[in-house]
């Protein structure tokens, strides 16, 4: 059985080419400073200690750039200072992700558990076409197998369509593709969504009201996402488009197939990511070949920089946007989860010798912020929503995905800090997540509803 | 019933959990992740436990309801060890993570101090403790039903609450006598706090007898308390200051004057 949503097959490849984008990550940004060209180069580079964001490195003291001192430091003193600022700015940078990825799964888990419409079956997505409804257990598992296949080469084909587009600078392609997804996820999507929970609450709407209502939303929505707008807006958008479209693979993809697709696509993050053929990074070093940022609405981002006054000479794709992006990329910070945008920002510094001036630069410092892309989110809700709707209504589940998802993005920030490369968001979450749900839905939910049968505490 | 069982309910089991992360917690991004961390070491624990309980019972005859209730105290009285043995690994954790922080911070010392972290880890295993014991229930207390129509005890709800409040303050508590004892090699503390763990579970198999349950678990979570109050470094004097509000500072000038590193706790 094949649903509405086949109609328009537009909004289910932004998605996924949402979730392949922004899973990736940039991969390490070489330093721009001072007439720095990024080059191929810029990988070896990249893998070097350094990125000290400055012109200290020895290569740039022969430029005679006025850097932040103007006098030539030590490369460790710079290198320790780098570090420590790392460490500093690293606690409170995973913080940043745990709050929003933290809300993001809360409007996942309230809706399940309170909104029947998003766990019952409504038929599948085209591309998961094979049912699970047949009677054998391995029928079902090879059915699941199949949709997953059929779902990644779909990501994987998008993905490549995708860099191919960007290749050949078809940005008006893109762009109208990206905000084609957006309109799609804020109007249809919260229409249906806002639908859904008045029939669960009861509550009467007319139409008049709530045409209005999703006309606001939604053109603000737009307009923050893909223009400017107050950055917590623009984040407050953000996390409930990842929460749509997470809820809809909640709803559309069937049991078997969604852990399925989970496990696969975090290979494959790690492979397009880390492999040097990868689509993804391929994506990344294109874009950082022409100093642009790569899409904007795609990833979240916890801080705002104002670069007013750089000399800076913008592409077009890149002005409106440049409001609401952090910045932070003097190549000096570290490249947190996966985004794109790293690489876009970390030119703040045009290839001309003159710097900008030390206290805009201290600011940018203080102003540094993560970023994530939405397609983690995406997939950590995804399977915090599965959790919550599939574990025989056990709490305990949720909340041991919940904690395995925070530990593991925990560990890929400090991955990030200790390698200082780009790194994939997807694989060390999704893989506790996953073994904490099987294992606490098939061994610890018998022992504590045993214990609690009998009240007794541990 | 209903929402007003639930959200007491709540009230008294996280009550003091919340207002101590709200307090103390939420502000310092370095602890919320000790925090978050400790869960999860609290987690693998339980997994690890209920796998070996999970074994055993499948082992095992399951007709038989002694042996099964058996194996459950034997359950129970693993997870404890293996509580407190996971406990000790996030010490062991907590300190590398202690030196690796001051050696890179610019003045040698470490943004957090071990007994920030020896607390806030027995809050982050009390708190995952006690939501993994009592969020079904209270999920449970919300919707239709009537308590202990079978012949069990009505009050079911309201001591569970109660068990839980009093198992996130003693985790508190443990963790930081735990790490105190840990770090000044007092092996005989540790073995009173496995053993203090092992007596409170014990007791909850006297539910639903709660005089003799209840009551004895608070007096054991009161000198906890007190107990963990003087390893922390707590005294009558300080109590007294901290009521009085008296500020300390003539000592402070002539270090500065002195010109040495003024002596922060």
């Amino acid at each position: 059985m094949i649903t509405f949503m086949n109609n328009s097959d537009s909004e289910e490849e932004p998605c996924n080419e949402r979730t392949s984008l922004m899973s990736a990550e940039s991969p390490s940004v070489p330093s721009y400073q001072d007439g720095l060209q990024a080059s191929e180069a810029g990988e070896a580079q990249a893998h070097r200690k350094r990125r000290t964001g400055s012109s200290r490195s020895p290569n740039n003291i022969a430029d005679g750039d006025m850097s932040d001192s103007g006098v030539p430091v030590r490369e460790s003193t710079l290198e320790n200072e780098e570090e420590e600022l790392t460490l500093k700015y690293g606690a409170k940078h995973v913080i940043m992700l745990f709050v929003p990825v933290t809300l993001c799964m809360i409007v996942v888990v309230a809706t399940i558990k309170s909104v029947r419409f998003y766990t019952e079956k409504n038929g599948q997505l085209i591309y998961t076409p094979f049912s699970e409804d047949t009677p054998s257990v391995g029928q079902r598992l090879l059915n699941s197998v199949l949709n997953t296949i059929i779902m990644i080469s779909v990501i994987v084909v998008m993905t490549v369509f995708l860099v191919l587009l960007y290749k050949y600078r078809c940005y008006k392609f893109i762009h109208g593709w990206l905000i084609l997804s957006s309109l799609m996820l804020l109007f249809l999507f919260t229409y249906i969504y806002l639908g859904e929970v008045l029939k669960t609450y009861n509550v009467a709407m007319d139409y008049p009201t709530l045409f209005l209502v999703i006309w606001n939303f939604g053109a603000v929505g737009m307009i923050c996402i893909h223009w400017k707008g107050p950055l917590q807006l623009q984040q407050a958008y953000l996390i409930m488009i990842s929460a749509l479209m997470a809820l809809v693979f909640i709803k559309y993809l069937p049991e078997w197939s969604a852990w399925v697709i989970l496990g696969a696509i975090s290979i494959y993050d790690l492979m397009a990511v880390l492999c040097p053929k990868g689509p993804l990074r391929m994506l990344v070093e294109t874009a950082q070949e022409r100093n642009e940022p790569i899409f904007p609405a795609l990833i979240y981002s916890s801080a705002m920089m104002w670069t007013v006054g750089m000399a800076k000479p913008d592409t077009a794709a890149r002005g409106p946007s440049q409001q609401t992006w952090d910045a932070a990329e003097d190549g000096r910070e570290n490249h947190r989860s996966p985004s794109h945008g790293d690489s876009q920002m970390s030119e703040t510094r045009s290839p001309v010798p003159t710097r900008p001036i030390t206290s805009l630069e201290e600011l940018e410092e203080e102003e540094r912020g993560v970023k994530l892309g939405l397609g983690d989110f995406i997939f950590y809700s995804v399977l915090v929503g599965k959790a919550a709707a599939t574990a025989s209504g056990d709490w305990n589940t949720t909340l041991a995905c919940f904690v395995a998802i925070l530990i593991g993005l925990c560990l890929t920030l400090l991955l990030l800090a200790v390698f200082k490369k780009a790194l994939p968001a997807l694989p060390i979450s999704i893989t506790f997540g996953l073994v904490f749900y099987f294992s606490t839905d098939n061994l610890v939910r018998p022992f504590m509803d045993t214990l609690a049968s009998h009240q007794l505490y541990i | 019933m209903g929402a007003a069982v639930f959200f007491g309910c709540a009230g008294i089991a996280f009550g003091p959990a919340l207002a101590l992360v709200l307090l103390t917690v939420a502000a310092e991004p370095l602890r919320v992740i000790v925090l978050v961390a400790g869960a999860f070491f609290w987690l693998v624990s339980l997994l690890l436990a209920s796998l070996i309980w999970f074994i055993s019972v499948h082992l095992s005859d399951r007709e038989d309801a002694k042996l099964q209730y058996g194996l459950l105290i034997f359950g129970a009285a693993v997870s404890v060890l293996l509580q407190e043995a996971f406990r000790f690994a996030y010490f062991k954790l907590l300190k590398k993570a202690d030196e690796g922080l001051a050696t890179i911070s610019e003045d040698g010392r470490s943004p957090i101090s071990l007994r920030q972290m020896a607390y806030v880890s027995g809050l982050s295993f009390g708190i995952i403790s006690g939501v993994f014991s009592v969020i079904n229930i209270l999920a449970d207390s919300i919707g239709p039903g009537i308590v202990g129509i079978h012949g069990d005890s009505p009050y079911y709800f309201i001591t569970s609450a109660f068990l839980t409040m009093a198992l996130v303050l003693l985790h508190t508590f443990w963790g930081v006598i735990f790490f105190d004892a840990c770090e000044k090699r007092r092996y005989w503390c540790l073995g009173l706090v496995v053993a203090s763990h092992l007596l409170t579970s014990g007791l909850t198999f006297l539910n639903p007898w709660y005089e003799a349950s209840l009551v004895p678990i608070f007096i054991i979570t009161l000198c906890t308390g007190l107990w963990a109050f003087f390893t922390a470094g707590g005294s009558f004097r300080n109590i007294l200051k901290c009521l009085s509000c008296k500020q300390e500072d003539d000592s402070r000038v002539m270090m500065y004057s002195a010109l040495q590193v003024p002596f922060e706790d």
